[in-house]
This record gives C-alpha cells, sequence and structure tokens, in this order.
C-alpha cells in the first residue's frame, strides 16, 4: 500500500510528516523550506509583485512536461510579465487519494528542475488528501513573489499608438500537445509544450529597454485573448499580420482537424511585449539571444482609432477582427 | 507537401487574386454552400480582395444550422428521461431549442457527453451497461458513415443499450430545393469539400446540367477557395457550365465507394425538416428496416412538447441565402456567441458566427 497516496498522508500525523518530510523537503531543498515553521521568514525591501494560479491540467504528464513543470513556469511567468524578478514560490498539492507516490515524486522532482532553472525557491507548501473522486489525480497552486527593479513600470494599461507588439515564438504549441493526449482524443503527434519559465527571457528584455510598456504570456484564450486585453486595458487597438505569426505545421493541422483557431490555444512558454518603436530591435535583439525568444518577431504596431478592437491583415492581404475566445475550444462535426 | 501552409503563401495568393480581377467581367453571384467555406472566406477576408463584379453569399450547408427546432427539442427530450446518456459532438451542447438546450439540461443534471467520433460514443455504451446511450446524429454525408459504421459495430460486439437519433441531412436535395424556390439567383456554387470526399463530384451534375449553373468543388485553405473562384469565373465568362474539382487531394469523381456502401447498408432516404426550409423530400437519412432497433425514436418515448421559433431571428432567411446576418435586428445585440439566440449564431461554421468573429462587413 505504500506506493499509493492515502488519505492518512494529508492527516497531518505521521505518514503527512514522512511525505512532507521524504518527498518534499529534501527534493525541494532550501533552508527556509527545511526551517518548516508556520510560515517561512525572509527579509525583503523594493517593489514586490505577487501573484499566485491554481493548476488542473489534465493529463497531469503530457509531452514536453508535466502539471509540477507548469505550476511554476506559469506563475513565474505572471511575476515575470510585471517585469518582476521572480524570488520565492509556495506550493500546494490537493492530491485524490491513489495517486502513484512514484507519480507525486516524479512531479516534485520536475518542480524542482523547474524551480531551478527558474532561480525560484519553493519556500512553504501544503499538503491535502481528498476522497477519491473529490479531485481529479492532482491539483497544485502556486502563489509567488518578485522584486521590480526601479524604473520599471510594466502594465496592461500602457500601450501607446505607435508602439511594436513583439511575440517571442510560434503559438499553439502547449494546447495542442495536451489536447492531444486527452482522452477520447488521442491523436499521435511529435509536438511538445512549449511549458517554459521566462524569468531570464524578461530581464534580459528589461536590460535592453527599461520602457517596455506590456508583457503578458498568451495561456488560456490564447494570443487573440491577450491582444484583445491588452487593447481595451489601454483603450487602443492593435493591429497584427497573419504572415508574421509563426505556427508550427503539426499545430495548424490539429486546429484544422479540430475546428480551432491557432490565435485561440493556450500557450505556457511564450510572451507578447508591447513596446515603444524606438525600442523594438533593441528588445527584438535581446529576445533572440534567449532560447525561449529565437524565433521572437514584430508581428504589429498598436494604433488609436477604434479602441479596444484587434485586427489582423490576412495572407490574402484583406483585414479580419480577431476576437476573445468565447467559451471552451470545441470541435467543428463535419 | 505542406497541406496546410503551403495553401495559405501569400505570394500565391497575390498572383491568383491579379489573375481573377483580370479574368472577371461579368457581374456574377456565387454561393458557398458548406459552412466551412464561409468560416475560410470570413477568416481571411477573401470577399475584401474579390473583384465589384463578384457577389458572394453563403449556402446552408452548416449541419447544425439547418437542424429543425422540432428536432432539436426532440434531442433535449431525450436528454431528461433517466438512465439515458446522450453522446454528441460538441458544438451541439449550446444550440438552443423552443425552451432550452442541452447545455442547460446538463447542468440540470442531465448526462451529456461530447465525443469526438462515433466510436467513442459506443465505447460509453459499452462502459455502462446499465445505461442507455443515444448519439444525436447530425451531419451530412461527412459523418453518416462514421455513424453508420458505429452501428455494425455494435450488432457486431452485441452491444444493445446504443441508439442513434438519426437527424442527417443530404446536400444534393437541398440545393435542388433552393435553386427551384426561384429565391435565389446563382451564378456558380462552390460545392463542399469533405461532403464530396465521400459522395465525389458526380451528384452535382444535375445542377450544372439541369440549371446551367457552373460547379466548383473546393477545398478548406484560401489559396483552395481563390482557386475555385477562379475556375467559377472562368466558366462564366466562357458561358459554360460544368462540375470541376479544385481539391483533388481530397476529392475524386467517383467519391469514397467503401463509405457510401456503408451509409447505404444502414440508412435509407428519408425526407427531413430543415429549418427554414421545411420539409424537403429525401434530404435525410433514416436507419434501415434490419437496423431499427438502434433507432432512438422508436425505442423511446420522447415528449419534446409544442415547438417555438425564436422572435425575430431570421437564421431560416440567412440559410437560403436571401438575407444577411447584416439584415438581423439581433444580429450583435440580443444575439452574441456569449449568448446566441439562433443556431447560426452558436455553430462554428455558422454565418453569423462567421460574421461576428471575423467581421463580415468590416473593412480596413
Amino acid at each position: 500500500m505504500k506506493d499509493k497516496i492515502l488519505l492518512a498522508h494529508g492527516s497531518g500525523g505521521k505518514l503527512a510528516h514522512e511525505l512532507v518530510e521524504k518527498s518534499f523537503v529534501k527534493a525541494l531543498a532550501n533552508p527556509l523550506l527545511a526551517k518548516l515553521d508556520d510560515s517561512a521568514v525572509f527579509d525583503f525591501s523594493g517593489r514586490l509583485a505577487f501573484t499566485t494560479d491554481s493548476y488542473v491540467v489534465s493529463p497531469i504528464f503530457f509531452p514536453g512536461g508535466d502539471i509540477g513543470k507548469l505550476a511554476v513556469c506559469g506563475t513565474v511567468n505572471d511575476l515575470a510579465m510585471s517585469g518582476a524578478k521572480p524570488l520565492y514560490l509556495s506550493l500546494s498539492f490537493i492530491i485524490e487519494e491513489g495517486l502513484p507516490q512514484s507519480e507525486l515524486e516524479q512531479i516534485v522532482d520536475s518542480v524542482q528542475k523547474a524551480a531551478g532553472e527558474a532561480g525560484v525557491e519553493i519556500i512553504t507548501g501544503d499538503t491535502k488528501v481528498v476522497h477519491r473522486g473529490s479531485a481529479d489525480k492532482l491539483f497544485i497552486n502556486t502563489a509567488g513573489v518578485g522584486i521590480i527593479a526601479e524604473g520599471i513600470d510594466i502594465s496592461g494599461d500602457r500601450a501607446r499608438p505607435g508602439d511594436k507588439v513583439i511575440l517571442s515564438g510560434t503559438i499553439g504549441d502547449h494546447g495542442i500537445a495536451v489536447i492531444s493526449q486527452r482522452e477520447g482524443m488521442s491523436f499521435s503527434t511529435k509536438l511538445e509544450s512549449d511549458c517554459a519559465p521566462l524569468g531570464d527571457l524578461v530581464a534580459e528584455m528589461v536590460n535592453a529597454s527599461p520602457n517596455i510598456h506590456c508583457l503578458r504570456d498568451p495561456t488560456r484564450g490564447g494570443l487573440a485573448t491577450s491582444l484583445n486585453e491588452l487593447a481595451k486595458q489601454s483603450g487602443v487597438s492593435i493591429r497584427i499580420e497573419e504572415e508574421k505569426i509563426s505556427v508550427r505545421e503539426e499545430v495548424l493541422a490539429a486546429c484544422e482537424m479540430l475546428g480551432f483557431d491557432p490565435l485561440h490555444v493556450a500557450n505556457e512558454g511564450k510572451l507578447v511585449a508591447i513596446v515603444p518603436d524606438g525600442d523594438a530591435d533593441k528588445v527584438l535583439k535581446a529576445m533572440r539571444k534567449n532560447k525561449y525568444g529565437k524565433s521572437a518577431a514584430i508581428i504589429g504596431e498598436v494604433r488609436a482609432e477604434k479602441p479596444g478592437r484587434v485586427v489582423m491583415k490576412t495572407v490574402l492581404g484583406a483585414s479580419r477582427i480577431v476576437d476573445m475566445l468565447v467559451g471552451d475550444l470545441l470541435p467543428r462535426i463535419c | 507537401m505542406r497541406f496546410i501552409s503551403e495553401f495559405r503563401r501569400s505570394e500565391l495568393a497575390e498572383g491568383l487574386i491579379s489573375q481573377i480581377h483580370r479574368k472577371s467581367r461579368t457581374p456574377a453571384r456565387f454561393m458557398e454552400f458548406c459552412g466551412g467555406h464561409t468560416v475560410t472566406i470570413f477568416r481571411y477576408g477573401i470577399r475584401q480582395v474579390l473583384p465589384q463584379t463578384i457577389d458572394m453569399v453563403s449556402g446552408p450547408g452548416c449541419p447544425i444550422c439547418v437542424t429543425a427546432n422540432a428536432d432539436l427539442d426532440k434531442a433535449i427530450a431525450l436528454s431528461r428521461i433517466p438512465d439515458i446518456i446522450i453522446t454528441t459532438f460538441g458544438d451541439m451542447l449550446k444550440v438552443p431549442g423552443s425552451r432550452s438546450s442541452l447545455q442547460q439540461v446538463k447542468a440540470d443534471g442531465a448526462e451529456v457527453h461530447t465525443v469526438y467520433s462515433t466510436m467513442d460514443a459506443l465505447k460509453i455504451a459499452e462502459d455502462n451497461p446499465d445505461k442507455s446511450v443515444v448519439f444525436l446524429g447530425i451531419g451530412f454525408e461527412t459523418t453518416a458513415p462514421t455513424i453508420a459504421a458505429s452501428i455494425l459495430q455494435a450488432v457486431e460486439k452485441g452491444i444493445g443499450n446504443y441508439y442513434v437519433l438519426s437527424l442527417h441531412k443530404l446536400c444534393p436535395p437541398v440545393i435542388r430545393a433552393l435553386l427551384d424556390s426561384g429565391e435565389v439567383k446563382l451564378d456558380g456554387l462552390i460545392c463542399p469539400g469533405h461532403v464530396s470526399a465521400i459522395i465525389g463530384s458526380h451528384p452535382w451534375e444535375f445542377i450544372a446540367r439541369d440549371y446551367g449553373i457552373p460547379c466548383v468543388v473546393s477545398g478548406f485553405e484560401p489559396l483552395d477557395i481563390l482557386q475555385c473562384v477562379d475556375m467559377l469565373i472562368a466558366q462564366v465568362e466562357n458561358g459554360e457550365s460544368r462540375v470541376e474539382i479544385a481539391y483533388r487531394r481530397g476529392v475524386r469523381p467517383e467519391g469514397n465507394q467503401q463509405a457510401m456502401r456503408l451509409m447505404e447498408q444502414v440508412f435509407e432516404p428519408s425526407p427531413a425538416q430543415w429549418r427554414g426550409m421545411g420539409e424537403i423530400p429525401d434530404s435525410g437519412l433514416k436507419l434501415r428496416e434490419k437496423y431499427q432497433r438502434f433507432d432512438a425514436e422508436l425505442a423511446f418515448d420522447i415528449e419534446p412538447g409544442p415547438t417555438s421559433e425564436p422572435v425575430g431571428c431570421i437564421c431560416g432567411d440567412i440559410l437560403r441565402g436571401v438575407r444577411t446576418p447584416a439584415d438581423c435586428r439581433l444580429f450583435g445585440k440580443a444575439c452574441i456567441p456569449e449568448n446566441p439566440i439562433g443556431p447560426c449564431m452558436v455553430s462554428s461554421e455558422g454565418s453569423c458566427s462567421a460574421y461576428y468573429l471575423y467581421g463580415g462587413s468590416f473593412e480596413g
């Protein structure tokens, strides 16, 4: 029975302590966590960014990552999108009883790997185990804090007419990689999720130009939703060019099959930046030097007319509206 | 060869567009029958790049949109019967019937599962022997063979709790009805690509022959549609009318014989109700006598109640090509994708949805 997570593992009793010490503290080793006090205590001065997100991805393992890597990268990226340097994360598990311990260990391991790469430490956490059926295998919540350097003011309401829109790479990889593994849906693809921590990329961008106006990671709802949010928040319109947006052939094919628009498909390792015209080339150059920004490109610009609207010049030279995703992505039927 | 990006190349498109502009002299109205084509046309802004001589109108080729409210009500009533699991393609969930939608009854506790293939529905039946599993058979000739295959497999495996509500529609009969009505004058027809992959191009011959209308079967990429329009214009300018295929990589003139055999083995033509067009003879499919035990309409006591149409919705007229979403008072105001009133706003292949999402009347 030792190989499965039991309700007792979340009871606060002996098994719970064993799990925390053996599986978590050891794997995620750092002095702040190892103290195991009720809260992690650390010194801090300056402007703080603070964010939280819950992760319920299904399946919990997918090509290119798992729920652990996602839970670190997602929160790290949310911090980075404020221009913050991510420092510390909290990590909470809600586990459905019966989850194989080996799977949990594998996930904690990838939490550690992702945290290592992102340069953050997991300094506090929690574990709850719920009855079978009350959760689906494993849910994770992470919260994170980061520090914002002097002079950085990145916010969704700062896009100005004339600014350039930069996208860091291909779109749709994560959404299609995950969906390709879903039950009742499985189709074979070599595609991997793009799940990655973007803290370093952002640090290098901010280093190239502290004047970056907006940053967004186009996760759920995809690039289309992020651009619409930015256009609305800033009271501007955004015009992008279809030809400049790179989409892998596998993603295009899956989208055709399922009736999705790649602009609506989730990413977990991409960002869109809105940058003053004069700084765009500098930022682009810095991005292309980072492994997560190698194929970064300017995909469009910010305009004043028709605030709130996102328009795309299609490959035919015509224009069309790019709207937010409505509801869930649903497949077409013929 | 890359089958998608190759068909989206802007330099090839540019060449085709200027060829179309050079070639087209005679004013002509072309209908794209298929909702998939409507989506491509709006998603890439094809109407904007065509010459003023060419007028494009959308047709009734969206299976969800043409499903009559009375039939939707049957599906919803079925889902309310205890111990029935409804399995359906996702787009159906949000379509409003006379009083409710599958999404609403699901929220009220009905078991409604979205599936991606009929085989998934059959699997649900196998896994839930104490329940009855009904697949909502909505679609054209494209989906009917897969549903036929699921029924044959149910026979083979001895699965006794699998049923189909057959609301299938056939495309050639509705085009004939549309042309016979005289409501829309067409100079060319963009014939559906996926339907033709099954039935071939021969079933469209009567349109060219009896009605003198040029027909070209098209694929779904922007270059496919442009090539198709170019071929239609050539026929118009030469005063010809014949059936051509601009989608050779997907369609053979004789179609997919195996799929058609499956369909004919399990189904036979029957009259069907079309939204906005009423009953059209031989335009639907019902299960042959041998397979009637799979017919959900015969197996269950369905009480759909009285049917009503949403006030002010002009989906029926839009499906016949006589009006456009821009003519609808509800469009973009009361009727939006988040809160659809008519089915053409729900389906990803509906005209209203394409107009709304991609800005049908949008310039610039």
